[in-house]
């Protein structure tokens, strides 16, 4: 039944392997933008809140796909814009985590203001009262409680992700999703099998994530 | 407006936000001018390529309007039948019985774990020719829709595990009080206040679900919106207008039902009719092809 894998000619593990690397990238860069963005939604200048605001409302309610498009056909093959990849394949793989880190980072932002609300504001006003600056309160008073309080839904962001590294198989990124297209297209007889292969590594990639990390949450939490 | 983080700005705070706002203004500007300028040179901003969208109605009636439609015909009928099977998985997760939690937990966890694009690229397969041999014409809307079924009825499980468990357990304790058995304090009392506090979480469901049919036109060959930029951009070679509108009209609409679901959800908060409990719209992972877990 499984006899297509011994044949060479599929690369399950390297596509898994992309997919993979897909989200570490795009993890780390949207934990980068998704702080930048939830600094500029919690600031004390309007106009940046505004930003922010307006960022999140927009990208979020927008597609993944069609960002993750919206890169290959409009920044790459219009504008021309190849964020300095060599061949056709970085190329794709560089502009779809362009895609999902747009995309993510709002998730991202939007987690830790959550966690930055789940400080009571007494806590705050009584570091004030003792003398405390801004910068103080911020990281010795908020940001260790709001971090502690977020992993949960960072972990449901990150695992979230995972799931949507296989958008990029709209724009040929050789990951796991598109191998399994061509697999079912080339194997038909096999569907189920293929079927199952694939959303077996999904499981293994998504699972002991979602474990651990809800194990940490529950580790970390502040009880109230 | 009292923040965490800051006071309300005095003198100096204000006179110190200009500043950050004006250095902002110039940042912004600047990379606005380079996108702008690039677009320009490759041509993008000449009228002939935006100018469709207002005086050519065949883009809207022959595309756009059409792909609309496909996509909330496609989005709706999956959240029709989504609704009554992720009601039932959601009730049969929270059974007495092993034998009935066991499997039907599974199933759920199963189906939230896969991402959605992989479940649409299988019921495409298996509605080919060797298998079920849907009419071609139909096989992508249908494996569009069996995708966000299978996926969207697991998440609306847990969102109905959420409501059910979210309500205050002295519900439960005053039914048994009255004799009620465990089907009628189901049925009769934990349902029904589980469906309002469900219902804002549900909204911001059928935004994930609209978002998600856009694969199906990337993948699988179905019209819906995303795909009419392909006819529209061969027709008038606008890609990047196209894709603008396109977004346009999926931001309008997605945020529109998103609006509408915070305000749900702050009127059940606050009526006095239902015990309080609310399953939240942060509460459900409103990410394209993305299950977050909906609380519980």
């Amino acid at each position: 039944m499984f006899d297509f894998l011994d044949s060479g000619q599929y690369d399950v593990l390297g596509a898994f392997w992309v997919t993979v690397q897909l989200t570490l990238y795009s993890a780390a860069g949207s934990l980068i933008w998704g702080t930048i963005l939830a600094g500029m939604r919690v600031s004390p200048v309007p106009l940046l809140r505004g930003f922010g605001t307006a960022y999140v409302n927009l990208v979020r309610n927008t597609p993944l796909t069609l960002l993750i498009i919206g890169c290959s056909l409009g920044l790459s093959q219009t504008l021309g814009i190849d964020l300095a990849g060599d061949t056709f394949k970085e190329t794709g793989f560089r502009l779809a985590v362009l895609g999902l880190i747009a995309y993510t980072g709002t998730f991202v932002c939007e987690a830790l203001r959550s966690g930055i609300n789940t400080v009571p504001v007494g806590q705050a006003e009584a570091a004030r009262a003792l003398g405390l600056s801004f910068f103080q309160v911020l990281t010795l008073i908020v940001l260790p409680q709001a971090f502690r309080a977020v992993v949960a839904p960072l972990a449901n962001v990150l695992i979230a992700l995972t799931k949507n590294t296989t958008v990029a198989a709209t724009i040929g990124v050789a990951e796991a999703a598109l191998l399994m297209k061509e697999m079912m297209e080339n194997e038909a007889q096999a569907l189920f099998a293929v079927f199952a292969i694939f959303a077996l590594g999904f499981v293994l990639l998504t699972l002991p994530t979602g474990l651990l990390l809800g194990w940490v949450a529950k580790r970390v939490a502040v009880k109230r | 407006m009292t923040s965490v983080l800051y006071d309300a700005p005095g003198p100096k705070a204000k006179a110190r936000n200009w500043i950050y706002s004006g250095i902002f203004v110039v940042l912004f500007g600047l990379v606005m001018w380079w996108v702008l300028s690039l677009m320009a040179e490759k041509g993008q901003l000449e009228a002939d390529k935006w100018t469709p969208f207002v005086t050519d109605s065949r883009v809207w009636t022959t595309y756009l309007i059409p792909g609309l439609l496909e996509t909330l015909k496609a989005g709706a009928l999956s959240m029709l039948i989504a609704l009554p099977l992720g009601a039932v998985l959601g009730i049969g997760r929270l059974s007495d019985h092993a034998w009935v939690r066991g499997p039907v937990g599974t199933w759920v966890e199963f189906f939230r774990a896969i991402p959605v694009l992989m479940l649409m690229l299988f019921s495409s397969a298996l509605y080919s020719p060797q298998f079920m041999d849907v009419p071609s014409d139909t096989r992508p809307f249908w494996a569009v829709v069996t995708g966000l079924v299978l996926y969207n009825s697991a998440v609306i499980a847990e969102i109905v595990r959420a409501g059910v468990l979210s309500l205050p357990h002295g519900q439960t304790d005053a039914a048994k009080a009255i004799g009620m058995r465990k089907g009628q304090t189901m049925f009769h009392i934990l349902i029904p206040q589980a469906v309002t506090a469900m219902l804002p979480a549900l909204v911001s469901q059928l935004v994930v679900i609209l978002k998600d049919t856009a694969l199906g036109g990337a993948l699988l060959g179905f019209a819906e919106l995303l795909a009419a930029n392909r006819q529209i951009s061969a027709n008038y070679s606008n890609t990047i207008a196209t894709l603008v509108v396109i977004a346009l009209i999926y931001i309008v609409v997605n945020f529109g039902l998103t609006t509408f679901a915070s305000q749900l959800e702050s009127r059940v908060r606050k009526s006095k009719k239902t015990t309080g409990a609310v399953v939240g719209v942060a509460d459900v992972g409103d990410m394209a092809t993305g299950a977050n877990s909906a609380g519980g």
